[in-house]
């Protein structure tokens, strides 16, 4: 079987700057892979390219067997818009429609892009906001809801479009701690029950450990070291993985100055 | 001895008050028009807004050029220049549209171009954030304007919208200019019959204010519908 996402030789700059230079990742389906790495790494530009939210410059991608992103070349956009509900994406800043209720939020791509019957889509709604824990908050506005609430409604609607590849870009990155633990319940959840292919770009380096089956390690727009969480976490064999790991899981300390 | 005409400083002071009631009728079927042009005005600055806007946002290039000239050549040039080009020059080029039609075609024209700027400001001010997430769930880019953009835009888009219609309304004015018997119009014709100067520019004055009142108060309303559909979340119809 195809993988769920595979990059092959990307290059990708802003102007001058190089984000992604010769990057090369290759998802299982089915895997709960985590991405890790310091700020400027190119992280989230993977996942934004997975997206189909931005193009390349040299290289290809391919989603689900199909490609998405050959070279420079964009497609046409019928073709990115297909392709892009193979994949599903929470955002750092959940990103929630503020116009529209929670239960909206979930259910108007299902209607307005799949074309499920409304009834049909509001059921499935509010399933999957009862399965975020969010039952009760159907009928809020977005800005009545918590930080961690509005990230658990986006995750919800991300699911109702039931994508082959979710996508989870810093998503306890813009909370209050004390809002994480709810956010990470949820994915720990969805990781256990789910056979989705999951791409987590986080800095929670432990829940990282727990859930993933796979952690990659980025700097400097390719994959320097990956491995499984137990083998990248606690050995790392590369001298950036460890000043990395360093820094993050001892924060405060200065990493010791790399040649 | 009996003082020369001239020198009658007003003369509403030897008139009774009741007199104004006189004026009245005919103020108000001048303002009956005002109304008209302004409301015609108002329908087709608010279409060409939305369309030249969305061109200039959105457009691929000669579609884009053209709502741009659109907006420059009406925001760069004197509407009254413009009503009398359509309404005294056009018609020499065989295109004879009536007093009526160059007023509401002028008029509206010009708030479009204004308003297209608006209609652009408040969809671009709208985070990219929501643009990607509509992607992310499969909207194409009118589905994303549609459903997503628009109805945060809009209410960003009222208040500028209530300037503009009553920046039209006092517009409307100018159309006396080319023979129609809008208010100021009527209000001319009355001070050249009655010489009751000061009595009549004074409630012209005043039906102006109530009429642009009127726009703000319905204005108002329309912003607290719209903020209070985003209180609840608004239709998903």
């Amino acid at each position: 079987m195809t993988s769920a996402l595979e990059f092959t030789g990307v290059e990708k700059r802003y102007g001058e700057l190089a984000v992604l230079d010769g990057f090369e990742l290759s998802v299982p389906r089915g895997e709960k892979l985590a991405i890790i790495g310091p700020s400027g790494s190119g992280k989230s530009t993977v996942l934004r390219i997975a997206m189909a939210l931005e193009g390349i410059q040299r290289g290809r991608v391919e989603l689900l067997g199909e490609t998405l992103w050959d070279g420079a070349k964009r497609p046409p956009e019928k073709t990115l818009r297909r392709l892009r509900l193979h994949a599903g994406m929470v955002f750092q800043h959940f990103n929630l429609f503020p116009h529209m209720s929670a239960l909206e939020n979930v259910c108007c791509a299902p209607v307005d892009v799949l074309g499920v019957p409304r009834a049909q889509a509001q059921a499935r709604g509010r399933e999957l906001l009862e399965q975020v824990g969010l039952a009760d908050k159907a009928d809020s506005a977005p800005e009545q809801l918590s930080g961690g609430q509005k990230q658990r409604v986006a995750i919800a609607r991300a699911l109702a479009m039931e994508p082959a590849v979710m996508l989870f870009d810093e998503v306890t990155s813009a909370l209050d701690p004390e809002m994480v633990g709810e956010v990470l319940n949820v994915l720990r959840d969805l990781a256990a029950r789910s056979d989705m292919t999951m791409l987590l770009v986080t800095h929670e380096m432990q829940f990282a450990g727990e859930i993933a089956d796979r952690i990659v390690f980025m700097d400097g727009g390719r994959v320097v070291e990956q491995g499984p969480p137990e083998q990248l976490l606690s050995q790392p064999s590369e001298p950036r993985t460890q000043a990395f790991l360093r820094s993050v899981l001892q924060p405060g300390r200065q990493a010791p100055a790399q040649d | 001895m009996p003082r020369p005409a001239h020198c009658v400083p007003q003369r509403w002071t030897n008139k009774p008050v009741s007199g104004l009631i006189e004026l009245l009728p005919t103020l108000l079927e001048g303002l009956r028009l005002t109304l008209q042009i302004t409301v015609v005005a108002a329908a087709l600055g608010l279409a060409c807004a939305v369309v030249a806007g969305l061109a200039r946002e959105f457009a691929p290039r000669p579609l884009n050029w053209l709502a741009a000239t659109y907006v420059e050549v009406f925001r760069g040039t004197s509407a009254l220049v413009q009503l009398f080009w359509f309404f005294f020059a056009l018609p020499l080029m065989g295109i004879n549209l009536g007093a009526f039609l160059t007023a509401v075609l002028v008029l509206g024209l010009n708030t479009g171009a204004y308003g297209a700027e608006v209609v652009r400001g408040a969809i671009g001010a709208v985070p990219r954030g929501q643009w990607e997430a509509a992607a992310s769930l499969g909207y194409g880019r009118a589905g994303t304007l549609r459903r997503v953009i628009f109805p945060q835009a809009a209410l960003a888009m009222v208040p500028p919208t209530g300037n503009l219609l009553i920046e039209l309304l006092k517009n409307t004015a100018l159309v006396s200019m080319i023979t129609l018997s809008d208010l100021t119009f009527r209000a001319q014709m009355l001070r050249a019959e009655t010489l009751r100067t000061v009595e009549i520019f004074l409630l012209v004055l005043l039906l102006y204010y109530l009429a642009a009142r009127l726009i703000t108060h319905g204005m108002g309303r329309l912003e607290r519908h719209l903020a209070r559909g985003r209180d609840h979340g608004g239709s998903l119809s």
